[in-house]
């Protein structure tokens, strides 16, 4: 947009040409009873100094995760290369949107060809789409894109998937005709293990592993449990560094891999914005929602990059299109991009296990702490869940003001039986100190 | 100028009809698949999926374009032509041969009669195209 300046006077002349004395008369059309007739309640002006000192007293009131922190769940710490956020800053890319004349933005596309490539190569999927809003949109995209593919209504949604995630979902979708059942985790391993509710008029059984509570649910047994049915396997990856280790959910038997990408480069900032990812199988492309970027050839052989299957999109399919995402997360997409390539696979591999390292020995150093032990059987990667005597809240804010530690989530804002139950992550970024702190104040 | 067979009945949509009894073949016409241009994908209802008349049972997407297809006649998709996942572009080399979309069971065969016939669709095109 660009920036026209205006005098008084130049004001004056232009209410004058529309036949009115005063701005005010601008909003005649609002009715006086919602105009609030009187001025916002704010405090005076205040010098420059004074309102960058007012806002810094109200910010160090905050626990910031510069502190030690051992918050994950679904937001994580990550070391993330300088050139990520050197790179994103160009200009040509700051002011990133989904371009509408794609074909002239070849550096644009290209970004979003290579963001593609990588997701496919993490999931072990056929085709990923140029990125969603985030994880839990991408969810809820997933919900409505088995419903396509089966022609079936019903969802199964494992009760450790991400809480917020579930909200989202039901929130995004509840227009629509899913019907959304919960099906609840074996409380011993803290995985799915009855699949008893799948049936011939489920859509889709939708799982998240590393689970909310961190533990690795076995992929391909319920990959198995839902084809049996006819169903697809959505599976969710909240944590996305886990997939430089783990068996990818694509060799497991997954249908549709869905997930944030903050891992990668982002940082938490207060939970957003991050960048959702989409992936699938190549005979369900047509229903993917989302840009999808490919590549082409001209008449003289050289390579290009196009945007393609945009018949599927809002543009052109108006109320028929696959999804009403007509856009994508450019410039956070790019961000995970640059990550990913300055990594390399060397990179994200030794990240992934350094993750799993350092939370083993978190894990293994708590559990031994008296009074403390950990609920769940199944393998985990970078977080566990810790379960205490007494409230976990109490537990947490007792370590945030004695020792400066956020030691975790507690649970029993999502899962009121879980009182006791508190999330531990602990990432590359957690030295051995800090993991030893956590300890020794545990302990006492 | 396009090509009307004679045996067919067609559309205002732009849909042929070749009925035999209860039975039907439909697809679309030469005219129709011309106006496209390159057919690159159709997506095709169910067996068993059951339409109404001129209810959109699927679409046809060209290279630039996405275009619905309608049922000329009531009835259930009896059978649909997988074939053309494969070479689309049968739609526009032999529209009303290998270029077929589907198969359906009639709920009234005599509504066949009504449509319009080689000459008629022709001075509809005439008309209106």
């Amino acid at each position: 947009m660009r920036y026209i300046p205006n005098s008084p006077d130049e004001r004056a002349e232009m209410l004058e040409s529309i036949g009115l004395s005063s701005a005010d008369e601008l909003f005649r059309s609002i009715p006086a009873d919602v105009q609030l007739g009187r001025k916002l309640n704010i405090t005076d002006p205040l010098a420059e100094p004074e309102v960058i000192a007012a806002l810094e007293e109200m910010a160090a009131k905050n626990a910031a995760a510069t502190k030690p922190s051992f918050l994950g769940a679904g937001v994580y710490s990550h070391y993330s290369p300088t050139i990520v956020d050197h790179l994103i800053q160009r200009s040509e890319f700051f002011t990133s949107y989904t371009p509408y004349q794609p074909e002239i933005s070849q550096g644009t596309l290209q970004y979003i060809f290579e963001f593609q490539t990588l997701i496919c190569q993490l999931t072990g999927m056929e085709v990923a789409n140029a990125s969603m809003y985030d994880g839990s949109t991408a969810m809820a995209e997933a919900y409505l894109m088995a419903q396509r593919v089966t022609r079936r209504n019903k969802i199964v949604v494992a009760a450790s998937v991400h809480p917020e995630y579930r909200a989202v979902a039901r929130t995004y979708t509840q227009h629509g005709d899913a019907e959304i059942v919960e099906v609840a985790f074996d409380e011993t391993s803290g995985r799915l293990s009855d699949l008893s509710i799948l049936d011939d008029k489920t859509a889709a059984l939708v799982v998240q592993s590393p689970n909310f509570f961190g533990c690795i649910e076995d992929l391909k047994a319920l990959a198995e449990a839902a084809h049996a049915v006819g169903a697809l396997l959505v599976v969710v990856v909240t944590e996305a560094i886990s997939l430089g280790l783990l068996k990818s959910p694509g060799a497991c038997g997954a249908d549709i891999v869905v997930g944030e990408g903050q891992s990668f480069g982002i940082p938490m900032s207060f939970g957003g914005p991050h960048v959702g990812l989409f992936a699938t199988q190549e005979k369900f492309v047509r229903q993917m929602p989302g840009r999808l970027c490919g590549v082409a050839y001209d008449k003289n052989g050289n390579r290009g990059f196009v945007l393609t299957l945009s018949t599927r999109e809002q543009h052109i399919r108006r109320e028929k299109a696959t999804s009403n995402i007509c856009t994508n997360q450019g410039l956070i997409a790019l961000a995970a991009t640059i990550y990913m390539e300055a990594m390399g696979r060397q990179g994200l591999q030794e990240v992934a296990e350094q993750n799993a390292q350092k939370a083993a020995y978190a894990k293994q150093k708590i559990a031994a702490i008296e009074g403390f032990s950990i609920p769940f059987s199944a393998p985990t990667f970078n977080e566990f869940v810790v379960r205490a005597l007494r409230p976990a809240a109490d537990v947490l804010e007792k370590l945030r003001t004695d020792n400066g530690i956020i030691a975790g989530l507690a649970l029993s804002k999502y899962y009121e039986r879980q009182d006791t139950d508190f999330l531990v992550c602990v990432t590359e970024t957690s030295t051995k100190t800090k993991i030893d702190d956590l300890v020794n104040a545990l302990s006492k | 100028m396009s090509n009307i067979p004679e045996n067919l009945r067609y559309s205002k949509d732009h849909e042929w009809i070749l009925a035999d009894g209860e039975n039907a073949t439909i697809g679309i016409t030469d005219y129709a698949q011309h106006s496209l241009g390159d057919v690159v994908y159709i997506d095709m209802p169910r067996v068993g999926d059951k339409f109404g008349a001129h209810e959109a049972f699927g679409s046809v997407e060209s290279v630039k374009a996405v275009s619905e297809v309608f049922t000329p006649i009531a009835g259930e998709i009896t059978e649909v032509n997988n074939g053309l996942n494969d070479t689309p572009e049968k739609v526009n080399s032999d529209p009303y041969g290998d270029g077929w979309f589907i198969k359906i069971k009639m709920e009234n065969p005599n509504g066949v009669d009504a449509m319009l016939s080689s000459e008629e669709y022709d001075e509809y095109l005439a008309a209106n195209a």
